[in-house]
């Protein structure tokens, strides 16, 4: 079981939102903290390792069950 | 927070004044700015009807200009797809299914866009041959510049589109 600090449910909303979403999330966060966000738009599979590197925080995994996935982002840059 | 110089730019020129163009545009600006980026998009021609008021006063002088306002009246609830608004049919189907997608309108769009600092800035000389004045633009508009200030924006940006 992975530790998380906070989840974001993004079920059922489209690109871009799941990432916009994020973005506001891990402002309200501090740094170390994991993010774990659900989301069923799959372009998230690609979309949030990109986020991650152009904003320098961590995507540690992500993982699908049932058409679900769920991603889990470290926060790093304050 | 990174540093506002350190900030890498992004512009987008909105020539086109159809609603899919306009999301794509909004979309590619507001991921951009959840990316940290400092981005700048630019309405002229067709693309200021995306900024103009839905309800507005034709502010252009003389006669053709006034006929082109009233043709041309442009505002989001206005815009149409680039292919099969079919007269109006079209676009408003397109608009239900986003609505049950809960994919964000255009005006979400750019609200979100303003909270997440994006700039929209409105090209004066389309302003000027199209008969439209800065009190029929939407408050969101930031500024009116020119060419210049645009290129001033486009040459240090790292990404720049024309939509």
């Amino acid at each position: 079981m992975k530790k998380v600090d906070r989840t974001l449910d993004c079920i059922g909303l489209y690109c871009p939102m799941p990432i916009v979403n994020t973005a506001q999330e891990m402002k309200k966060m501090k740094t170390g903290e994991v993010l774990q966000v659900l989301a069923d738009d799959q372009g998230i599979k690609l979309d949030m390792p990109a986020w991650c590197e152009a904003t320098g925080n961590d995507c540690l995994a992500i993982e699908e069950e049932a058409g679900i996935y769920k991603v889990y982002v470290k926060k790093l840059v304050e | 927070m990174t540093d506002e110089a350190k900030k890498e730019k992004m512009t987008i020129v909105m020539f086109s004044g159809e609603l899919d163009k306009a999301l794509a545009g909004f979309t590619l600006a507001n991921t951009a700015a959840s990316m940290e980026m400092d981005v700048s998009m630019f309405f002229t021609f067709w693309g200021l009807n995306i900024v103009k008021k839905n309800r507005t006063r034709f502010s252009g002088k003389g006669f053709i200009l006034k006929m082109f306002g009233m043709l041309n009246k442009g505002g989001t609830r206005r815009l149409a797809l680039s292919r099969f608004h079919m007269l109006g049919m079209g676009t408003s189907m397109m608009k239900k299914v986003m609505r049950k997608m809960r994919i964000a309108s255009i005006d979400e769009m750019m609200e979100l866009a303003k909270s997440l600092g994006v700039k929209l800035m409105a090209c004066t000389m389309s302003m000027g041959v199209m008969g439209v004045n800065a009190d029929n633009l939407r408050p969101e508009v930031d500024s009116l510049c020119g060419a210049a200030t645009y290129l001033a924006e486009a040459r240090k940006s790292a990404v720049n589109l024309f939509i």
